[in-house]
């Protein structure tokens, strides 16, 4: 039984924007880059689409979530960080204001998006997460890393 | 055993086996005397056999065996070539193809038997090539029943592996029925009840084999009669019954094949025929085969050499590595605040010249002879002018020509289009050709050559040429342009229509000598690769097609150039000038920036506002520099703040995410570690 609890209970990296905290699954994240990195903008692109950086050798596009969920645009501080995703070949970095830490969540602490309405956009949502009184709210990377929204065709 | 280890390596070596096997056809097709083909092409089908058997696939075996049966009789003399025996050894290909890719994608070789082709096969043996020795027919030990009544449907032609089937059962006791079933004349769904015939018949019973083929039965493909042989254990008066409960069913004929003297009798023979055969054979190798066999395999041994199958995922890996190399060297050449002493500066270039020469050595690695693009044509030519009753001959030359691998992969749909197109478009009917006091056989010619930086590949044709007025009209009816600007319009000009996707689309396309079929595709894809296609062409006397490619695509020479506060990288190989103009030399026509270059008027693109860099100062200049870049013959301006020097650069793909931007082809890495984006001169220019 305790095997058990324990292939389902997955990690998350829990991050801030704001107030907010958010969640991405740990398996989709090759690294967290700190230092100030040059994001080279690339023209005709969406807003929220910073630009590319050289991440070692491989050029890889960032995503300001602030942007993408509607808020003001960040200001890069000592506690900015990176945070490069990849999943099915796609590999993006999304900034975030600072990141907190990483937790074990298992379908006990999470609960389904139907019961809770927020203004982010759903889609953007997997679930939320309770660990010790904070709210978690959990980002699906597919939906929020999608082609076609992206490129706005 | 487990063969899964040998799989990729069985699969390398099937494929290049059926490309001799192709290529051989083909030149036996054109010479049938020709001995040293059949040689070799018997010398494939053998090994096929036995890479196939060794690997347990065992359809794909047992076709090849076939193929040898009938590639035996050819050594033999026993039987001629004939077209018809031709089209059957391409059919045999097709399938032995259609089994490396199911291979490929799957793993196993699937289900389908290709008992078409194996019958057919069989058949020619058989009947001894039928076609050009009917004599020898009484030759061929043909199967043996028992006497049939009149009335009954003919025989099933049964091959040897049915009459070993049945040899085999008979010796367990089963018993093999031939069974006629004769449905109603007003029966409507005939597959339906064929299928419930097959049911009932599975049920006490094997089939083995029917006529017509099941697949035709399910589609309705036949009269209102079928056979089929089974193998059963069961009295026949089972069957009978069973059968004549089914509705609809008028009639139904069951014949017991008696097995065994039939069978032996074939059996006999057919050990006895093999046994000749192979004496033959064996006769044959030993004497004028072999200094031919030998001649070819030696041969063949030089052309290919020593050589070590690489993963191309590793290559990508090494010119990667290589590319992060040339990116260190650059900075380091760079680096500010050191001292740069003598052997600092010798030290320098004799890195650089190992990285060059490294990156050619990785570079050359990669490359590919055109000819694993171009030998896979013959046949498809063959085919398309076959059907199209057409005569056509293929010319290749260049075939050795290299292109990297890359290249290669996506060169192959480009080139089918085009030589489609002359195929089928270019080369005018037997009859017109005639009347046009042309020769009857239509030439397509594809070459491949070296041109500086620049690989070509040339598909030209013989055939009618574009009729540029037919296709003026034709832009003119889509309302591309009007009467006016067609008048002005360059020859050029209106065959680029036909690149254009709206043309290609077109209802009557045939009726603008068909060239507008994809066309725009062929280009879309030779632009992504960095390339240009440009036409020429003369009415009545045929239209070439040139493909221009980049020889390498990873590392290139490239001009940078600062647009606000931002780097941007140009081609250098697309930059025909730099050039600084006085900002009133800018005039309008239309809407659209211009100035007169050498006489000409040349479209000015400003940069900045092409790529909304955010710019604080906006006040005018008095001078601008412009980089002139060409695009086949057309020149463009592009207006850039400052040139900063000329510079190798390695690209990098944005990325599958970014993927479609226009005007941006890919980023590079710049010394300082910052990204610079490249752009795409062929957007921009248009």
């Amino acid at each position: 039984m305790a095997d058990q609890k324990i292939l389902e209970a997955k990690k998350f990296l829990i991050f801030r924007l704001g107030n907010e905290e958010y969640g991405i699954d740990i398996h989709k994240i090759t690294t967290i880059i700190e230092k100030d990195m040059n994001i080279a903008r690339v023209p005709k692109l969406p807003v929220f689409i910073k630009g590319v950086i050289n991440l070692r050798g491989e050029i890889i596009p960032v995503i300001s979530l602030r942007l993408k969920f509607g808020m003001a645009e960040e200001v890069f501080g000592p506690d900015t960080r990176i945070v490069i995703i990849k999943f099915e070949e796609i590999s993006a970095g999304l900034i975030v204001d600072s990141v907190a830490e990483v937790i074990e969540l298992d379908e006990d602490t999470t609960e389904s998006i139907a019961n809770i309405s927020g203004e982010l956009s759903m889609d953007y949502i997997t679930g939320v997460g309770k660990s010790g009184g904070r709210i978690i709210t959990l980002l699906n990377l597919e939906k929020l890393v999608s082609l076609e929204d992206n490129m706005g065709k | 055993m487990d063969m899964s280890q040998y799989l990729e390596i069985f699969i390398e070596e099937t494929k290049e086996h059926l490309q001799s096997l192709n290529q051989c056809l083909l030149q036996m097709e054109k010479n049938p005397q020709d001995n040293s083909m059949l040689n070799e092409i018997f010398r494939v089908a053998h090994t096929l056999k036995g890479m196939s058997g060794t690997m347990g696939f065992n359809r794909m075996s047992r076709l090849t065996h076939d193929m040898e049966d009938v590639l035996q009789a050819l050594r033999s003399n026993e039987m001629k070539v004939s077209p018809v025996l031709i089209d059957l050894l391409f059919k045999c290909l097709d399938a032995l193809e259609s089994y490396t890719t199911m291979i490929v994608e799957t793993g196993s070789e699937g289900s389908e038997d290709n008992a078409a082709i194996i019958d057919a096969l069989a058949e020619m043996i058989r009947k001894k090539g039928s076609v050009s020795a009917p004599a020898a027919t009484a030759a061929a030990p043909a199967p043996e029943f028992s006497a049939a009544s009149p009335d009954l449907a003919a025989d099933l032609a049964l091959n040897q592996y049915d009459l070993n089937v049945i040899n085999k059962a008979a010796a367990l006791g089963n018993n093999a029925y031939q069974i006629t079933v004769k449905l109603n004349k007003g029966c409507v769904l005939k597959s339906a009840r064929a299928f419930i015939i097959f049911k009932t018949l599975e049920r006490h019973s094997e089939i083995i084999k029917s006529e017509p083929k099941v697949q035709d039965i399910e589609d309705e493909k036949f009269d209102f009669e079928f056979t089929v042989v089974v193998l059963s254990n069961e009295d026949e008066a089972v069957f009978d019954k069973d059968l004549n409960s089914i509705a609809e069913v008028d009639e139904v004929i069951i014949k017991l094949i008696k097995a065994k003297e039939a069978v032996a009798q074939q059996a006999a023979g057919n050990t006895a025929h093999a046994e000749e055969q192979e004496a033959k054979a064996a006769d044959e190798s030993s004497e004028g085969d072999q200094s031919q066999s030998k001649a070819d395999s030696a041969a063949k041994r030089t052309k290919t050499g020593k050589t070590v199958r690489v993963d191309i995922d590793r290559l990508d890996v090494l010119l990667n590595l290589v590319s992060e190399l040339i990116i260190q060297k650059t900075r380091l050449e760079g680096l500010e605040g050191i001292e740069k002493t003598q052997s600092y500066v010798e030290t320098v270039e004799y890195l650089e010249r190992i990285s060059t020469n490294l990156h050619d050595a990785v570079m050359k690695v990669r490359m590919v002879p055109v000819e694993t693009v171009f030998n896979r044509f013959p046949r498809m030519i063959r085919d398309i002018s076959k059907n199209l009753g057409k005569e056509v001959e293929l010319k290749m030359s260049g075939e050795e020509t290299e292109l990297d691998r890359t290249v290669i992969d996506e060169i192959g749909d480009p080139l089918i289009h085009l030589l489609r197109n002359s195929c089928d478009h270019g080369i005018e009917s037997l009859e017109q050709r005639k009347s046009l006091g042309k020769p009857e056989v239509g030439l397509i010619e594809l070459k491949a050559y070296q041109d500086g930086n620049n690989v070509v590949i040339e598909v030209g044709d013989d055939g009618q040429g574009i009729n540029v007025d037919k296709v003026k009209k034709k832009a003119i009816e889509r309302g591309l342009i009007n009467k006016d600007m067609a008048a002005n319009l360059t020859k050029k000009d209106i065959i680029d229509f036909l690149f254009k996707p709206s043309f290609s689309t077109a209802d009557k396309v045939t009726d603008l000598s068909g060239r507008g079929v994809g066309l725009d595709v062929v280009k879309t894809k030779i632009e992504a690769l960095g390339g240009i296609v440009e036409v020429e062409t003369e009415l009545g006397k045929g239209s070439r097609f040139f493909i221009r490619l980049p020889l390498t695509l990873a590392i290139i020479q490239a001009l940078l150039v600062m647009v606000g506060e931002e780097k941007y990288a140009l081609q250098l190989s697309s930059i025909h000038k730099i050039t600084n103009i006085p900002a009133d030399d800018i005039k309008l026509v239309q809407k659209q920036e211009v100035v007169m270059y050498r006489n000409t008027v040349i479209p000015v693109v400003r940069l900045d506002k092409v790529l909304e860099v955010p710019k604080e100062n906006d006040e005018a200049q008095k001078y601008l520099t412009l980089v002139i870049v060409k695009k086949g013959e057309r020149l463009t301006g592009l207006v850039v703040d400052k040139i900063l020097g000329q510079q190798e650069i390695v690209q990098k793909s944005l990325g599958k995410f970014l993927s479609g931007i226009k005007t941006i082809t890919s980023a590079t890495i710049l010394g300082d570690g910052n990204v610079a984006l490249i752009l795409d001169v062929n957007t921009l220019a248009n």
